[in-house]
């Protein structure tokens, strides 16, 4: 059985489907990317997975739970975090709040400050700037914050929206670095990116989102290979 | 002398705005809405205390702490039937006509309870005044238990805030809801205790103004509400060290204008600095000026 199976949800803004229909799964220890354009319903599924949206017909399992009416903030404390897109970290509070904040859930203060120095050793310049006001932060040391923040739930599943997106180059290839750290230290991740090719790269398995639909899905390295891939979401 | 006692008088009164101030503030920070209401619900704590004490002959702390459980509830009420349905789905003007709504509906409430006559409220401070320099300088129990009380609100409610689980939920969901809620923040429950705090604190806002100021009718909340809004408004609405110091400073200015220029044009001058301060400092002395980086 899958960690994650998305069954055949739809989901609405008003009256435009957003979601036609979209089914796939997640399995433990892998890395799944969703490519597409931009509004092809990337965010909107990623949003529908945590409870920020609601959809409006079809299931959502995660670990075999059926968490497809489950309200967002029930959804951490069960093992699955998100990362969303314009990395959203509290600006006006220290890097430190941020990563307690994302620890919320968690009632085990010794073992909190254990993964903080996990989150620490992974990501060093947010201890050297631990005391820094977030919103101070360069846009990739904000999305590293916004992924240390994920990581203090210690989820085995950690959704990630858009992370290189607006980023210099440098940070860029960084990002990606820490994505693969992150899932060769056992956790799951499912990833959305426009990077198509950054993300085919480092993803085991890949579907294809085309206006609220998916068009194709497969082991990322073939879809790299794949011409109608390479036309449309690799620029060659 | 007579300045210092001015001054004391304008400190104890800005105190009162502080702490209404808080409500209005907190609400806003957290939930973005203007709650218009929260002026009603000073008054109805002022007459929950008041039939506590006066009709049914109860000491004061223990009338004050019912009051205190009567606007709790109250602010809890008012927040998940007539704001909750409100605040995701329509337009910030929709929540802003339902709050005067409210407005008007608690009044008259109070109004069919209790008539319109204003009950003369006997103040629930018990402690003596004090007499300085021989008696040039005469400072009562009100004012110190006002000035008092405002200062151990300040003083817990920034602990509770920094300090605790939920005052983090708070910190949190007044910055960027969605992302408390992938925090594992429920949001709607942390509203709901920001309407509670807010409507406890109203309550004592309500016993010692109308301990002041004994007269207590079903209006009595509008003036000191559009004031401690004011006063939100002037320290920096969302802040709360901004709610503390517009309030103080409100008390001061009107109390001062009151005592050396004109009682009739007192108000006319607390608004005029309201304005002048707004010319030059657009959100507030203290409120965060908006700078996003991307």
């Amino acid at each position: 059985m899958a960690l994650l199976e998305v069954h055949d949800i739809k989901v609405y803004y008003g009256m435009i489907q957003a979601l036609k229909g979209i089914s796939f799964e997640v399995n433990e220890g892998e890395i799944v990317a969703l490519i597409g354009a931009n509004g092809a319903g990337k965010t909107t599924t990623l949003h529908t997975i945590t409870g920020l949206l609601r959809a409006k017909s079809g299931s959502i399992h995660f670990d075999g739970k059926d968490i497809t009416k489950t309200p967002a903030h029930h959804v951490v404390g069960m093992g699955m975090a998100h990362v969303p897109e314009g990395r959203r970290v509290f600006a006006n509070m220290t890097v430190l709040q941020n990563l307690k904040m994302g620890a919320f859930t968690r009632r085990d203060k010794d073992e909190i400050m254990d993964t903080l120095e996990t989150v620490y050793h992974r990501f060093p310049r947010l201890k050297e700037r631990q005391g820094q006001i977030a919103g101070t932060l360069s846009g990739g040391e904000q999305q590293m914050l916004a992924m240390g923040r994920a990581l203090m739930s210690r989820p085995r599943l950690i959704l990630m929206d858009e992370p290189s997106m607006g980023l210099s180059p440098i940070f860029v290839n960084e990002i990606f670095d820490i994505i693969q750290k992150v899932s060769d230290s056992g956790t799951t991740v499912l990833l959305v990116e426009q990077n198509a090719r950054k993300a085919l790269s480092i993803a085991d398995r890949a579907y294809v989102l085309e206006t609220g639909t998916i068009s194709m899905s497969g082991r990322a390295a073939d879809l790299l290979n794949d011409e109608a891939v390479q036309k449309a979401y690799l620029g060659e | 002398m007579s300045f210092l006692s001015y001054l004391l008088k304008g400190v104890s009164l800005g105190s009162v705005y502080a702490i209404i101030a808080l409500g209005y503030t907190m609400v806003y920070g957290i939930a973005k809405m203007l709650n218009f209401a929260h002026g009603d619900v000073i008054m109805v704590g002022g007459y929950a205390a008041f039939t506590c004490s006066m009709t049914r002959g109860m000491a004061p702390l223990p009338s004050i702490l019912i009051a205190m459980v009567v606007c709790t509830v109250l602010g809890i009420v008012i927040e998940t039937i007539a704001y909750r349905p409100l605040l995701e789905a329509a337009s910030p003007l929709a929540v802003l006509i339902t709050a005067i709504g409210v407005s008007y509906f608690l009044q008259n409430i109070v109004l069919i309870i209790f008539g319109s006559n204003p009950k003369s409220f006997q103040s629930l401070v018990k402690i003596p005044g004090l007499k300085l320099a021989d008696g040039a300088l005469t400072i009562s129990g009100e004012t110190i238990v006002t000035i008092l009380s405002c200062l151990i609100i300040m003083l817990i409610l920034t602990q509770f805030i920094s300090r605790t689980r939920m005052g983090q939920a708070m910190l949190a969901v007044s910055e960027d809801k969605g992302a408390a809620q992938l925090m594992g923040i429920n949001v709607n429950s942390t509203i709901a205790l920001t309407f509670a705090i807010g409507s406890g604190l109203a309550a004592i806002a309500g016993v010692l103004l109308c301990s002041a100021y004994p007269s207590l009718s079903p209006y009595t909340g509008a003036m000191p509400g559009i004031k401690a809004f004011v006063a939100a408004v002037f320290g920096g609405i969302g802040s709360i060290p901004g709610a503390f110091l517009g309030g103080i400073l409100l008390g001061v200015i009107e109390i001062l204008a009151k005592g050396y220029i004109s009682t009739q044009l007192s108000d006319a001058i607390v608004f005029g600095v309201l304005i002048i301060v707004l010319l030059v400092r657009p959100t507030g002395l203290l409120g965060k000026r908006i700078q996003e980086k991307v």
